[in-house]
């Protein structure tokens, strides 16, 4: 019980610090860190397709291409222009109205039962697998389409040569 | 196996609600707060990964794997909008030289 408490510490902590960093690769570092709590979020729900996807999908790949990204873009002049602090002001009071405004729904709603696990293999991948050619077939084609066409666009956008003017 | 499911019996659906809600507005905050493009990402990242993890832990609570095939859904459209926002990155910084977002405001008209 208490584990989930101090990961979920973990959890907000990082991804605190990957809105604070200056630094854009400390940034992406700390959100591998906290890519990594999520992880053992999902195997404390044994949830054990998810965190698998999560690690190689979010860690392995999502991250890459950021880091990757990061190299080609010359960042060197390190100090990125901020913004003005009533700008600052604005977006952390506009974050806390979203927040206050959830927990009090959460308040309203009172009653708060336990996360029982009453199946132990809802998220193993047999079970899943099932589900997901069954009944959700038509969504798993399209979103291999989808992701084909992210693939061209995403090839056409960046081999684009730059304009010559 | 046993003791991973006892460990977990003791934890209110609230308080996964709550961790889901301030982690994403963690990322709403950083959205709204950061000017550099690839952090404005990480943000986004981090709100679809709350959004994630809440989904699964409904998914428990109700004993139904339909949200774990939701995740993985999301998790997919997560790649391609990566893939897709990185390289609109990269091509406007070829053209710019910056990936300061405020570059961007002549977008508006």
């Amino acid at each position: 019980m208490s584990t989930f408490y101090f990961i979920a510490f973990l959890s907000i902590f990082f991804s605190i610090l990957v809105i604070t960093a200056k630094n854009p690769v400390h940034s992406i570092l700390y959100l591998i860190l906290t890519f990594a709590t999520f992880t053992v979020h999902y195997i404390l729900m044994n949830a054990q397709f998810v965190a698998i996807v999560n690690f190689i999908v979010y860690m392995g790949a999502i991250l890459v291409l950021f880091l990757y990204t990061l190299m080609l873009i010359n960042l060197n002049k390190d100090s990125e222009p901020q913004k003005s602090n009533i700008i600052k002001i604005i977006g952390f009071i506009a974050g806390g109205c979203f927040l206050v405004a959830v927990v009090a729904a959460l308040k309203a709603y009172q009653t708060s039962q336990l996360v029982v696990l009453q199946n132990p293999n809802l998220g193993l991948v047999k079970n899943l697998g099932k589900i997901l050619f069954n009944e959700y077939l038509l969504p798993f084609e399209v979103s291999s389409i989808l992701l084909l066409s992210a693939m061209v666009g995403a090839v056409l956008l960046a081999t684009k040569e730059p304009k010559t003017t | 196996m046993k003791t991973l499911n006892d460990s977990i019996q003791a934890i209110p659906l609230n308080h996964y609600i709550l961790l889901c809600s301030i982690i994403f507005s963690i990322g709403v905050i950083g959205v709204l707060v950061r000017r550099n493009a690839i952090v404005i990402f990480m943000s986004i990242e981090l709100m679809l990964n709350s959004v994630n993890l809440l989904l699964t832990a409904f998914s428990v609570y109700r004993g139904d794997a339909t949200g774990q095939v939701f995740v993985f859904f999301i998790m997919a459209l997560a790649a391609a909008e990566v893939a897709v926002g990185l390289a609109i990155i990269v091509m406007i910084y070829r053209n710019t030289n910056s990936i300061d977002i405020n570059v961007l405001n002549r977008l508006k008209w």
